[in-house]
């Protein structure tokens, strides 16, 4: 009980525009990756990028607003994070087996 | 006999033409021709025997009335569906399934090995229940239905035989023309509702005596109903379908086109005498046009060459006449005529058939002639219903259109002239048909010669009946100058109240004597021409002058063709080819090109590239993030 007050009474010590302006940065930098790189593992990891920057608001949030809620969603979404990064990994390897490349741009079969 | 049974007899009346009708529309295979035939003629019979019984009850009572149910009501409007019997109705009544049944027999022997044998024995039949419909109805929205019914029949029976384009054509033209006068007539009835409040004849009737008169409104009524009747009637201006559907069999022509369907105008217009002796203006009116439509048709058949045409124009003539005669306030005069030209029209329109039919088709009387050896009965039946038409004393056109221009002599003497006149040209058409085809040189080919025959039994019997009437039809109502009492005007006083003006009687005698001396002159000059001369009507390419024009009808229809059907195809061209096609199917058409470019032009987004579409959501999100902000 102690324990989790004096972790509280640490978190507090940084204010909370720091937790903002970090998860900003990591979001953004998930956007430009995604935006900007062509390979289609580092726009994976830039996706999960975002996710985590989001996570990292979400706690933050909660604990300034002493509502667990948030840190429970924030378990959700790893979780299911953790499900779709499986899932998209498959079909990597199966655009890899058919294509022999993982070049996002090489993926422009789809269109009218 | 108890109310009951009267209304029963009154009901089957025209119930049994109509079921003649369905039993042949629903046996139309099964019935051989023969059978056929004789059940058709049978149910009219049967309608003409319970119509003398009814005309014998009317003796004793007045008026039979008779209600089915009300067949609508809407607002303060209520139509009853019911009949009305009175001396005016029963009159008609005996002329239409008397004339009728006649008329059915012939066509069993006229019509005998037609394919369409059959279908056309159903129309008779219907025709003849919306005849009777029109004279039985107690009030104007039934007579209107009957109107209706035989404009349909005359349209069917014009265009029978369907394969000939220019027969439909024909009936088109018939069905076309009548519309026209029902619309007036329609408007008519509409404006009659607003004046009277009810459109039975009786509440009419009652409620004009009791309205004050309201004249324009009368005159505008009056002038309406008798456009409509123009129409059925075949009056100026819209005569022209009459001689048209004549390309119908020669019995629709005589029943339809010349005893019955077309006095339809004359008897609404009787029917409403009241009306219209309260609107003077539309009298004048109505004796203006029957004037002119009898000499304008009269002179037409003077120089007509189909045997139909001649006839049928002298119908139109004599159409004429009994509207002059409600002109002049003669409405009694005016049934008479119609009555007995019921009898002698009929009777020609048959025996014209008979020489049709032993001709083999032939209708142009240049190619007829000395066929008074060949076919005795119908000459003599012919013969006789030309001296009826032509009022020669005895027979009954002398008595009707004496009694006419009696009544318009009284209006003026020039108004006597006239009308004999018009009467005048009836006998010079009529004496060059009967000499050019029954007398004379035989002018047909020796094939159409060799086959020559007297009509068979089924056909003459009817024809020598029909002269029978058209002999002693005139003895219906003889004037007091000849020991008569006028029986038929006494008979209708229920219905046309008695207006008897009464004239010296040497003035009487004088005038019957000019007008048989002028008749018989005009016979003479006629036998002078055709008989003794033998003169044959040149071929239409040497016909010159005024007889050109007469020839070519006055070239009405090639006046109407060029004011009102050219300009009507034309407008229906443009609609169809401006308006249709440019217009609606542009627009239509546009919008579907509108779409299929925009999609065309927006499909190009779709490349497929991933980062695009990955760019294009990012930047899509900070635009709506920005809107929301700037919001």
């Amino acid at each position: 009980m102690d324990n989790t007050g004096a972790l509280s009474e640490q978190m507090r010590a940084i204010p909370l525009e720091n937790f903002i302006m970090l998860s900003l940065i990591l979001f953004s930098i998930g956007v430009m990756g995604i935006l900007m790189r062509r390979n289609l593992i580092v726009v994976f990891l830039s996706i999960e990028l975002m996710l985590n920057s989001i996570n990292l608001m979400a706690a933050a949030f909660s604990s300034y607003h002493n509502d667990p809620q948030g840190q429970a969603f924030v378990f959700f979404i790893m979780v299911v994070a953790a499900a779709e990064v499986a899932v998209g990994l498959a079909m990597l390897v199966m655009i890899y087996r058919n294509t022999k490349s993982i070049d996002i741009n090489s993926l422009d079969k789809l269109k009218w | 006999m108890s109310q009951n049974t009267l209304n029963i007899i009154t009901l089957l009346i025209p119930a049994l033409p109509l079921l003649g009708f369905f039993i042949h529309i629903f046996f139309k295979n099964k019935i051989s021709e023969k059978l056929a035939g004789i059940h058709a003629s049978m149910w009219v019979a049967l309608s003409f025997v319970l119509s003398l019984v009814l005309f014998n009850q009317l003796q004793s009572v007045e008026v039979i009335h008779v209600q089915l149910c009300n067949w609508f009501s809407v607002g303060g409007l209520t139509i009853p569906f019911a009949f009305q019997i009175d001396h005016l109705s029963i009159i008609m009544m005996m002329v239409i399934t008397g004339v009728g049944s006649l008329i059915h027999v012939y066509s069993i022997g006229y019509m005998h090995g037609d394919e369409g044998f059959n279908r056309f024995f159903s129309y008779l039949n219907l025709f003849i229940f919306f005849m009777l419909t029109l004279v039985m109805a107690n009030n104007y929205i039934l007579m209107f239905v009957g109107w209706e019914g035989v404009g349909l029949c005359s349209y069917l029976l014009i265009g029978f035989w369907y394969k000939n384009q220019e027969y439909n054509k024909a009936a088109n033209k018939a069905f076309i023309m009548n519309r026209i006068g029902d619309l007036a007539m329609l408007f008519g009835l509409f404006l009659l509702f607003q004046y009277a409040g009810t459109l039975t004849f009786d509440g009419v009737n009652e409620s004009v005596s009791r309205i004050v008169p309201d004249e324009n409104m009368l005159t505008a009524i009056t002038i309406l109903l008798f456009i409509g009747a123009c129409g059925k009637s075949a009056q100026l201006p819209l005569y022209t379908w009459l001689p048209d559907a004549m390309a119908g069999p020669t019995p629709v022509s005589a029943l339809i086109h010349a005893a019955t369907m077309v006095t339809a105008g004359i008897y609404m217009i009787v029917r409403s005498n009241l009306l219209f002796s309260l609107a003077p203006f539309t009298l004048e009116i109505i004796m203006v046009v029957g004037i002119v439509t009898a000499i304008f048709a009269g002179s037409i058949a003077l120089k007509q060459n189909d045997i139909k045409k001649v006839l049928a124009y002298s119908t139109v003539s004599q159409l004429g006449l009994m509207f002059f005669a409600i002109g002049v306030g003669a409405y009694e005069a005016a049934m008479f005529h119609l009555i007995t030209h019921a009898f002698f029209k009929a009777l020609l329109f048959l025996s014209a058939g008979s020489v049709i039919h032993g001709l083999g088709g032939e209708q142009d009387i240049r190619k007829m002639g000395g066929l008074d050896k060949r076919m005795k009965i119908t000459h003599w039946v012919f013969g006789f219903g030309v001296l009826a038409i032509m009022a020669v004393p005895p027979f009954s056109g002398f008595f009707s259109k004496d009694s006419i221009l009696i009544a318009a002599y009284h209006i003026s003497p020039v108004l006597w002239v006239i009308g004999l006149f018009a009467g005048l040209l009836t006998v010079y058409y009529m004496m060059r048909v009967y000499a050019v085809v029954f007398r004379g040189d035989e002018r047909m080919s020796a094939e159409v010669s060799k086959h020559i025959h007297e009509s068979p039994r089924v056909i003459t019997t009817p024809l020598i009946v029909l002269t029978v009437l058209a002999i002693f039809g005139g003895l219906l109502n003889i004037p007091h100058l000849f020991g008569g009492n006028k029986m038929m005007m006494h008979y209708l006083s229920p219905v046309v109240p008695m207006d008897e003006k009464h004239m010296a009687m040497n003035t009487e005698i004088m005038l019957m004597i000019i007008a048989s001396v002028a008749i018989f002159l005009t016979i003479y000059f006629a036998h002078l021409k055709y008989k003794i001369k033998k003169t044959v009507p040149e071929a239409d390419a040497q016909i010159t002058g005024f007889g050109k024009v007469l020839n070519h009808k006055y070239y009405i229809d090639e006046l109407y063709n060029a004011i009102v059907v050219k300009p009507l195809n034309m407008f229906g061209n443009f609609l169809y080819k401006i308006i249709d096609l440019q217009v609606i199917d542009g627009f239509v058409n546009g919008t579907a090109r509108f779409s299929a470019y925009c999609s065309s032009q927006l499909k190009n987004i779709q490349t497929g590239a991933v980062s695009f579409y990955l760019f294009a959501m990012a930047l899509g999100m900070v635009g709506i993030l920005l809107l929301i902000i700037l919001m």
